[in-house]
């Protein structure tokens, strides 16, 4: 398998390509910028945010069941899910009992994790995503390379290409007006003719058992108010408290996403309407485990908002997909090791931990530490390589012995001298698009000797 | 008189030896008695970032039995800085090892922090780009960090100020990593490099002449690049700069 350096390596074949994704997404890390700078109080409101995660986090079974027993009151029925294949299996047992077999989605993170669509199809239910980055990605059967902006990775052009193919547009379309069109006119016969809809949850209150769906689209509520059945999925985490606290969350949310004061819908859904049917899945998929890990307990805080992507330096360079899990960049490296260690042990060094992923974190999760911490643990769990060990195991061999460090130091410039042919070859990453640094004739220590030792 | 470990990180003894001799002249204009221990080596930071900290025991005690005696210690280089404070433990001596964490300074906040260098006496006609290296950034708060809603302050800037003759030019982007990083810069080769080529290619289009730092690691990284591209920019650790007559 391609891990994440390979599969960059290839990202950046086309360099062309990677200043364009590298400035779009750029681009949004600037509104996000000047979104927050409208608030004085930025710091506070994420202060606040982080707390009442920390606290919902440490009384989660608490906040579940109360948000379960509100929501049964107000007549939905709550179903619980251990993994992804049990959350698969109640969506289908719902259809089935229905006899649907054509069913809207709106975004889905969770639905994603848990591979539904795939799942479903392979049981004979037909699944239109309706958000419109999602449908692309769709179309164009690919994963999702962003959490907000699914479709982030394809030109214009790509999409137009895309559309003439599955929606008949004209050969050549690029106008993004034309072509959103064009998905609109599409979906409107879908939106009118399912029965189903799916949705995915961004805050669930526990003092209401009501869910919010935030979407700049109004495609959540296009699928629920048409369809006889609603079925909500959402991660545990996603509890919080009380309705104040959207407050908050709500106001964090889209300007960390896109730098939009609030997303265009935040869509509250409590009860279902006359002659509906509603449906929560709570699933726990891993999360109750990462809950219990003390050092990686803060990264279930996160509100998916995308921001330590449209920031990350080496997201914006590598493209999403190279992380090969649904949700991509310094949280899903933070994430992923935690479902499959040896799938996903490439992710936490895919960073070069600047910290700017935990300082636009709206929720203040420490992003860089834990990718740390993960190192750390994956190493001591054996998932590395014997070359990596022991260089790693020579290295600290020198620098506890002073002396040989220093003759090895002398040593390796003289090399570098004399026979540069060791350091400039191609076995050299280092040296494949960069020079080596010229040796000098003296190191400091050297240097201070001759100098300064009357001193010592 | 104050007395100042100096911590030359591994790097730089072997490649960089002219900001370690500029950072002890510079420390030596302000009357602080500074030593050099023989016995130091690696702050331990490739084998932590790496995922063997475990490995780091050695060097940990070395570091803490070579550094434990002075008033404090400084080094030029803000990553090394930064791991020892959050990382530094002894078996043999914890309480000293301890005590090296708070008294650990890179050179830029040693001098504006403790010091409190009000005037110095440096020259250099140049246009000068100043990289903001993300672990004295963003671990050691030398700078405001763009990310957050907060007054800005530089305390790299605010030294660059008082040298004569000095030109700091402005980027497009003010602190986004340059892509070492560590054992990053080969394992993750493609990207580095073009992480490398970008924040290369701002300081460039914006007329440096040098660019400077807090971290040599950095510089070496962009260094490799510019002379890659046969560009006549240079890199210099701001030590050097703050020492120039
Ligand atoms: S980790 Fe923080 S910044 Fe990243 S998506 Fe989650 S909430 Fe947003």
């Amino acid at each position: 398998m391609k891990d994440h350096s390979r599969l960059s390596e290839v990202f950046n074949e086309d360099e062309q390509r990677v200043n364009w994704h590298d400035e779009t997404l750029w681009w949004i890390r600037q509104k996000r910028d000047k979104a927050a700078n409208m608030l004085p109080e930025w710091e506070l409101l994420r202060e606040n945010a982080s707390q009442i995660k920390h606290h919902t986090l440490s009384n989660l079974a608490n906040y579940l069941e109360q948000f379960e027993s509100k929501a049964l009151a107000n007549g939905i029925t709550v179903h619980w899910a251990a993994n992804a294949v049990e959350h698969n299996e109640i969506v289908l047992s719902i259809l089935n009992r229905n006899g649907i077999d054509q069913i809207v989605k709106s975004k889905s993170m969770l639905t994603e994790e848990c591979h539904l669509n795939a799942f479903l199809e392979s049981n004979g239910v037909g699944v239109v995503d309706s958000d419109l980055g999602e449908r692309i990605v769709q179309l164009a059967e690919e994963p999702p390379s962003h959490i907000v902006l699914p479709c982030i990775h394809k030109k214009k052009e790509e999409i137009g290409e895309l559309f003439h193919k599955h929606l008949g547009t004209a050969h050549g379309e690029a106008d993004p007006q034309v072509l959103t069109e064009a998905a609109r006119q599409d979906l409107r016969s879908v939106f009118l003719t399912r029965r189903a809809a799916l949705t995915g949850v961004n805050f669930a209150v526990a003092e209401t058992g009501e869910i919010v769906i935030c979407t700049n689209e109004g495609n959540a509520d296009m699928g629920v108010h048409l369809a006889d059945i609603h079925i909500a999925s959402m991660g545990i985490e996603k509890i919080i408290p009380k309705r104040k606290d959207l407050g908050i969350f709500l106001r964090l949310l889209a300007r960390s996403a896109t730098g939009q004061p609030i997303t265009t819908y935040s869509s509250h859904f409590k009860t279902p309407r006359l002659g509906q049917e509603m449906h929560m899945i709570l699933v726990d998929n891993g999360r109750s485990r990462q809950l219990g890990r003390e050092e990686f307990r803060n990264s279930l805080k996160c509100i998916r908002c995308g921001a330590c992507m449209n920031t990350c330096p080496v997201y914006r360079r590598s493209g999403g997909h190279s992380y090969q899990y649904t949700i991509s960049g310094p949280i899903g490296s933070i994430l992923a090791p935690n479902l499959d260690m040896q799938k996903h042990a490439d992710l936490p060094f895919a960073s070069t931990l600047c910290g700017s992923c935990t300082n636009v974190c709206p929720v203040k999760i420490d992003i860089h530490n834990q990718l740390y911490q993960w190192r750390q643990v994956l190493v001591a769990a054996g998932k590395t390589t014997a070359t990596k060990r022991w260089g790693m195991k020579i290295a600290s061999t020198l620098f506890a012995y002073p002396a040989l460090f220093g003759a090895a130091g002398k040593l390796g410039r003289s090399l570098m001298k004399i026979t540069p042919y060791l350091f400039k070859n191609r076995l050299n990453p280092w040296y494949h698009q960069r020079e080596m640094p010229a040796p000098p004739e003296q190191s400091f220590r050297e240097w201070y000797k001759k100098q300064r030792n009357n001193k010592d | 008189m104050m007395t100042v470990g100096l911590f030359v990180p591994c790097y730089v003894d072997q490649f960089y030896p002219k900001a370690a001799i500029a950072t002890l002249e510079l420390l030596e204009k302000f009357n602080v008695k500074v030593s050099f221990p023989a016995k130091q080596t690696c702050c331990g930071q490739p084998m932590a970032n790496s995922g063997f900290s475990h490995l780091t025991q050695a060097s940990d005690e070395l570091f803490t039995e070579g550094f434990a005696e002075f008033d404090y210690i400084v080094c030029p280089s803000g990553s090394c800085v930064l791991h020892l404070k959050d990382h530094l433990h002894s078996v043999k001596h914890p309480q000293k090892a301890e005590e090296i964490r708070s008294k650990i300074y890179e050179l830029v906040e040693f001098l504006v922090d403790i010091l409190q260098v009000q005037d110095l006496k440096a020259r250099f006609p140049h246009k000068v780009g100043v990289h903001q290296s993300c672990h004295g950034l963003r671990g050691l708060k030398l700078a405001q960090m763009t990310e957050l809603v907060a007054p800005g302050f530089s305390k790299p800037v605010h030294l660059l100020n008082m040298v004569d003759d000095l030109e700091i030019i402005s980027l497009s982007r003010k602190d986004e990593c340059c892509g070492f990083g560590g054992t990053f810069c080969v394992t993750e080769e493609a990207v580095s490099v073009k992480m490398g080529k970008d924040r290369v290619a701002d300081h460039v289009l914006n007329g440096a002449e040098y660019i400077t730092g807090v971290d040599l690691s950095c510089l070496m990284h962009m260094e490799g690049i510019l002379k890659r591209q046969g560009s006549m920019v240079q890199i210099i650790h701001i030590a050097e700069i703050l020492n120039a007559n």
